[in-house]
């Protein structure tokens, strides 16, 4: 058994190499916090991404200028889009559209606008700007996305930018040297918490390279978030305290301000 | 100073919410009333979600209620007999109100349903209020008697079976008006996140008649008992009580209160009662203003969680 193990590393080596892309280029990446911790007067912040692209042998050697995509994902949630129409002489919720697990917080840079980075059809395949993002929709009893300019997917699009939950921005990713580049992630006061995913599309010539990958989380601390778990998880516990509370007010109220 | 409501999920001003509360608190202190109906409404214009201020709001209107019902329990103001009776028709009316809540809010027409309800009761109200605190004043101009409650006449309330003395408040009457009265209560109370004080005082002097001396404190228990079981069930089936809230509006409203009750002392009951109903119709006419002209924005998104892990 043992003289052939080296062999069989050998050979499982030559099978990887054959397989996965030959990548001519490396992503090395970095945030500048993976933890982020958000307290009850947080009013908004900024996380850098900084990195380098690592060139090699395989890098044919005319190649000179990059594009870069950085794709960030907060925690997926059901959303439900709702349109108000005139009825009666008044004006309530009529139409509706559910999003399937979209994420939270969703932001797109770039080092220059997508169109002159790629191809619509590669844009559209790499889901390069929030009108190519992947927004599933239960449509009756399917799911699908619809066309960027559908009436509740903009309106979505467009309600989550105005929080600044969701936004797209073509000069954001700055080169430093040809290799070198970063980014500003601006994560808004009222940001959701978990887990964002970070994605990185290296492109040269309008066509993908490679990419990588990264993460970080945002965590609420603090006694509002306590209260707000104790809320979800023990209604119960947390009604019985709340009516205490306003009992225990009430009577000190009570006292305070007695007449007699 | 801004201060991050848990449950609203919004950052406010600690300040405004306090002087709103203070501002309410007068108010309802200087007549007598919950001013949940006025709570609920500031809310929503500043910016909370109206499932939110509704579900916090009946906390803080336990509070005020509380603390009124424990001095008027001094002076033998409250008749527990009929409290009780109120009670059995307040909790299923709250249930019933809690439960409706809930089923509105998963179609999306919450919102529609708490504005609606208020344009309909608060006009409503508030046109009678008004009208009446007019004629008062006009009879009193006049010189002329005032009479609001005619002695022995008998409605067909007095004509229904399952009669039940109430010792306090020397009242003979059929159990089942006091019951729905309590239900009804109960109902809009969860729903639209009021006291319903402001209504329930009427509905006892004109409809039930019971006397003046033991009124209003009676209607500050079933108030007080209804918006902790709502609070209860708010907590439990909608997770929608924002504490941090309530407790600040408390602070701000039982202050207010003592204030408002002094102002009130100094001013006559009619001019009072017009007062109020101007208030009154004045909230319920901001909702329907609200409601007619095109809403800034026709789309609005909420989560219906599923939140992945």
């Amino acid at each position: 058994m043992k003289p052939r193990a080296p062999l069989a590393i050998a050979g499982l080596l030559a099978t990887m190499l054959a397989t996965t892309p030959v990548h001519a280029e490396r992503l090395i990446v970095s945030v500048s916090n993976h933890r982020v911790t958000v307290t009850p007067n947080y009013s908004g912040g900024e996380l850098v991404l900084f990195g380098s692209v690592e060139k090699d042998a395989r890098t044919p050697p005319n190649r000179d200028s990059y594009d870069l995509v950085v794709t960030v994902s907060g925690p997926r949630a059901d959303m439900v889009t709702r349109r108000k129409e005139r009825k009666f002489g008044i004006w309530i919720n009529t139409d509706y559209r559910q999003f399937l697990q979209v994420p939270g917080y969703l932001a797109l840079f770039s080092n220059r606008p997508f169109d002159q980075i790629a191809s619509p059809e590669v844009q559209r395949r790499q889901q390069l700007g929030l009108n190519n993002v992947l927004l599933m929709q239960r449509v009756g009893p399917d799911y699908a996305d619809v066309v960027p300019n559908d009436a509740f997917r903009s309106a979505f699009v467009r309600l989550r930018s105005e929080r600044g939950l969701y936004r797209e921005a073509t000069s954001a990713v700055t080169f430093l040297t040809p290799t070198l580049f970063r980014t500003g992630i601006p994560l808004p006061a009222d940001v959701p918490i978990g887990t964002y995913n970070v994605e990185i599309k290296l492109f040269a010539d309008g066509a993908l390279v490679t990419r990588t990958d990264t993460a970080f989380e945002i965590v609420k601390v603090g006694f509002e978030q306590f209260v707000a778990t104790t809320a979800r998880q023990n209604g119960f516990v947390y009604g019985l305290v709340t009516a205490a509370m306003a009992l225990m007010t009430g009577w000190m109220a009570s006292i305070v301000f007695r007449k007699d | 100073m801004q201060l991050y409501l848990p449950i609203a999920d919004i950052p406010v001003n600690v300040f405004l919410i306090l002087a709103m509360g203070a501002a309410v608190g007068f108010v309802s202190g200087m007549f007598g009333i919950g001013g949940g109906f006025l709570m609920t409404p500031l809310l929503i214009f500043v910016g909370i979600a109206p499932a939110v201020a509704v579900a916090s709001v009946a906390s803080h209107i336990a509070a005020s209620s509380f603390s009124g019902a424990i001095s008027y329990w001094r002076r033998r103001a409250i008749d527990p007999v009929l409290a009780i009776v109120l009670l059995t028709g307040g909790t299923i009316g709250t249930a019933l109100g809690v439960w409706t809540f809930t089923v509105l809010r998963s179609l999306g027409q919450l919102d529609l349903m708490i504005a609606l309800s208020y344009v309909i009761l608060l006009t409503t109200v508030g046109g009678l209020m008004f009208w009446e605190g007019l004629r008062a004043m006009l009879r009193v101009r006049r010189g002329g008697a005032v009479s609001v409650r005619k002695p022995g006449s008998h409605g067909w309330i007095h004509g229904l079976p399952l009669k039940m003395r109430f010792k306090r408040s020397k009242i003979y009457l059929s159990v089942i008006p006091v019951v729905v009265v309590g239900l009804i209560i109960g109902f809009i109370g969860a729903v639209m996140g009021i006291g319903g004080g402001f209504i329930l005082v009427p509905l006892m002097i004109y409809l039930l008649r019971v006397p003046t001396s033991t009124v209003i404190g009676t209607s500050m228990v079933l108030t007080l008992v209804t918006m902790v079981f709502a609070t209860m069930l708010h907590a439990v089936t909608n997770h929608l009580v924002d504490a941090v809230l309530a407790l600040i509006l408390m602070i701000g409203g039982v202050t207010g209160a003592q204030f408002g009750a002094r102002a009130g002392q100094k001013i006559r009951g009619e001019h009072l009662r017009l007062l109020l109903g101007l208030l009154v119709l004045a909230v319920g006419i901001r909702f329907a203003v609200e409601l007619v002209i095109r809403p800034q924005d026709l789309f609005s998104i909420r989560e219906t969680g599923g939140a992945a892990p």
